[in-house]
């Protein structure tokens, strides 16, 4: 199909390079071709794509590359790093601004996802121990206060509102509010509007000059064509933007936009949506987007969220128990419950290298039979727990009525965690190690 | 206003800079070279078009323009407006909406306007002279059954309405009874936005159509599928996911009074084989149309 995404196009096209010893002129070209049928797939602005294909052309054409010894490398990461560079180097930060409260202005186009973002930015917030005053600048949209006190009671941050008067005064008054009750941040969710219309354009000018916040944010939704270009040129130039924040990455048009502006409005990218859930939202980091798109797997932020989600004194008594072949359901129990705590599986799994989007696509990660699982775990004694192998018939029964499962469900259970135990056993046995090390060194680039 | 007067006047930007480029490509050019056919790659590529169909037109063009010999950059202008006319008008068949109660569902992705694009729909029917009634089946949305309450008022129809986070089926059939009740002729659903890679959301959906397929068999049934007019390639990928799943018949076109491009809507013509059935070129209650192809066409080029 025409329109798969990015990262397995330029998969294609670095396996067709992979196969081969050498890279010639022509092979460059030819993958420079798929390179830019990709992007121009995954909507990057065409002006964007002619560029960074002459760019990346030339440099791949350059005599490193033709007596490297690995040619298919020396692509990549040529490719990798042209599109890095295109998207920044570094993930950029919220400012906080000296004197409480920093204020963040939201704007966009409409059903860009402002309103739910948001409640998402006061989720990102709170976990740094700050409290948020969300500020119901939207007076347009029917239920669009409603929906911000909805979102925002369930992120645990006020909401301000004057229902239907000036957004001027509303943003006003809102920081005038939290300055009084020591509120750390404010952030207003403005209406969305076109950026061709002058009235509402106005509109946002006045409330940046009325309440000068730290910084101004553009939303915008990820699957957006050609024309983000203009819709970031045009907000930009008439309010200005700091960074912009790019929603519903967690569907499966990554990509396009975010190299766009990046590279024709020289802004960056703060936060991204990831997904339905209050806290999806990720910062922004490039050099990890490249290497996602190059499905080289997102090894940095999952690495992030393990060490968010594993406390160090458990992964170290884990591993002793590994290497002294004591792990037992107890401890199984308390690794599911950690990974449960970094994210959905199927998010977790698309981030690992080596692991095919395609063929995740057709998986489906249940969450739910994960809480089965850990409910067939909970119906067991300690004791069971410690010593797995007692579980008999009549055991297995009883677990099966107390968890609401079945008896094949509790079977296919123990196997697979008689099949853990075998695989860490060899683990712990320094021959088979050897056989893990020389992998990973094929893996490395 | 007249719907025509209306579709121009919300596409003047877009018929601007569309046409106002490819005149100038066809100006700065005295004769047809392949200079040209790259000039115009580039205008269709930067609409949306997208590179599949795009490469379809120019080829078309190419091979009119040498079967009938054309050597003025003007002439091919005429051409390429016939081409991508016949794109668009290739689905304009429509779906008969006659029995009592008839179903609308309104599906999409988050943010692309689906609740407003209900209130003017179920205006447009209204001024039919149908009696409608609305199904606000997003009840993950937060305040989502509260905005499309507001339409309702606004249009003056009936509504069906849970608490957040009921069961949309339910809300469905709920409607469905209360339809049959009441008399009402058409049904339209909201459904919550989702994105067409989410399986589980995916099947919630195909739930929901199962219900209005078992409730009412023999009615006619319309399910559309909204599309935001300044998404970009993506849009095929939706139309596809959805139309696997529900089996669309026909899509909504909304925001198109803000892209400055319309060329996503030749590109889903020609890859997806949908009609579109509505046009959003506005935010006014009557800002939503039937979708009419010729019109459309020439609307973009006059």
């Amino acid at each position: 199909m025409a329109f798969d995404n990015l990262t397995e196009k330029l998969n294609s096209v670095f396996k067709k390079l992979s196969g081969k010893g050498k890279v010639n002129e022509s092979d460059v070209k030819e993958a420079m071709r798929m390179v830019k049928l990709a992007l121009l797939e995954a909507d990057v602005n065409f002006k964007v794509v002619k560029n960074f294909i002459s760019s990346a052309t030339e440099k791949a054409i350059g005599v490193q590359v033709l007596e490297s010894l690995t040619p298919a490398q020396q692509v990549i990461k040529i490719v990798k790093e042209e599109l890095t560079e295109l998207m920044g180097s570094e993930a950029y930060k919220p400012v906080i601004s000296p004197k409480s409260p920093s204020v963040y202005m939201l704007m966009g186009l409409q059903g860009a996802g402002k309103t739910t973002t948001c409640a998402k930015i006061a989720s990102y917030f709170s976990k740094q121990n700050k409290n948020t005053l969300l500020v119901a600048c939207d007076i347009y949209r029917p239920a669009a206060i409603e929906q911000l006190k909805v979102v925002g009671s369930k992120v645990g941050a006020d909401v301000f509102s004057l229902g239907v008067s000036d957004p001027v005064k509303i943003a006003v008054e809102a920081v005038d509010y939290a300055r009084n009750k020591d509120i750390d941040i404010v952030i207003l969710d403005t209406a969305g509007r076109l950026h061709i219309d002058e009235g509402l354009m106005e509109e946002l000018q006045r409330i940046r000059d009325a309440v000068n916040p730290t910084e101004l944010y553009l939303t915008l939704d990820a699957m957006t064509g050609q024309d983000a270009v203009n819709v970031a040129k045009s907000f930009d130039e008439q309010i200005g933007i700091d960074a912009t924040i790019l929603t519903k990455l967690d569907g499966d048009a990554r990509g396009g936009a975010a190299l766009s502006i990046r590279a024709v409005v020289g802004k960056p990218i703060v936060f991204c949506g990831m997904g339905e859930k209050l806290d999806d939202l990720d910062l922004f980091y490039p050099d990890r987007m490249a290497s996602r798109i190059l499905g080289m797997g997102d090894v940095l932020t999952l690495i992030d969220k393990a060490q968010e989600a594993f406390d160090e004194k458990q992964a170290i008594e884990l591993e002793k128990k590994i290497r002294s072949q004591t792990f037992n359901l107890n401890d199984f129990l308390d690794q599911f419950q950690q990974m449960k705590k970094m994210g959905p599986m199927d998010q977790l799994l698309g981030m690992l290298p080596g692991v095919d989007n395609k063929a995740l696509k057709g998986l489906n990660v249940d969450d739910r039979k994960m809480a089965q699982t850990e409910a067939i775990i909970k119906s067991m004694t300690m004791l069971e727990r410690e010593k797995p192998s007692i579980i008999d018939y009549s055991r297995r029964k009883r677990i099966a009525a107390g968890s609401g499962t079945t008896l094949t469900q509790v079977n296919a259970l123990l196997k697979q965690f008689e099949q853990m135990q075998k695989m860490m056993k060899q683990f712990t046995n320094p021959k088979q190690m050897k056989k893990f090390k020389g992998l990973s060194s094929k893996l490395g680039l | 206003m007249s719907f025509f007067a209306k579709l121009k006047n919300g596409l003047t930007k877009t018929k601007k800079e569309f046409s106002e480029k490819i005149n100038s490509v066809f100006s700065a050019f005295v004769k047809v070279d392949e200079e040209l056919f790259e000039e115009l790659e580039e205008i269709l590529i930067m609409s949306d078009v997208g590179f599949e169909t795009t490469e379809y037109i120019l080829d078309e063009l190419r091979d009119k323009v040498k079967k009938s010999r054309i050597e003025e950059p003007d002439e091919i202008k005429n051409v390429l407006i016939d081409i991508i006319s016949e794109i668009l008008i290739q689905n304009s068949e429509n779906v008969q909406l006659n029995t009592k109660p008839s179903v609308i569902i309104v599906v999409g992705v988050n943010g692309v306007g689906k609740t407003t694009s209900i209130g003017k729909i179920a205006s447009y029917y209204k001024s039919l002279g149908k009696n409608v009634l609305l199904a606000a089946a997003d009840t993950f949305r937060a305040a989502a059954a509260e905005q499309l309450q507001i339409w309702a008022e606004r249009v003056d129809c009936d509504i069906v309405r849970h608490n957040e986070g009921a069961d949309p089926s339910a809300v469905v059939f709920d409607a469905i009874s209360a339809a049959k009740n009441r008399g009402s002729d058409l049904v339209i659903c909201d459904t919550a936005g989702r994105l067409h890679n989410k399986k589980n959301l995916m099947n919630e959906l195909e739930k929901i159509v199962r219900t209005v397929n078992r409730e009412l068999p023999d009615a006619d049934k319309e399910i559309l599928l909204v599309l935001d007019a300044t998404t970009g390639q993506n849009a095929i990928t939706q139309a596809k996911l959805f139309d696997e799943s529900t089996g669309l018949t026909g899509l909504v076109l909304t925001k198109l009074d803000g892209t400055a491009k319309g060329g996503v809507i030749i590109g889903l013509a020609n890859s997806q084989k949908l009609p579109v059935r509505f046009v959003g070129v506005g935010e006014q209650i009557d800002d939503l149309q039937p979708f009419n192809p010729e019109e459309f066409a020439k609307a973009l080029f006059e």
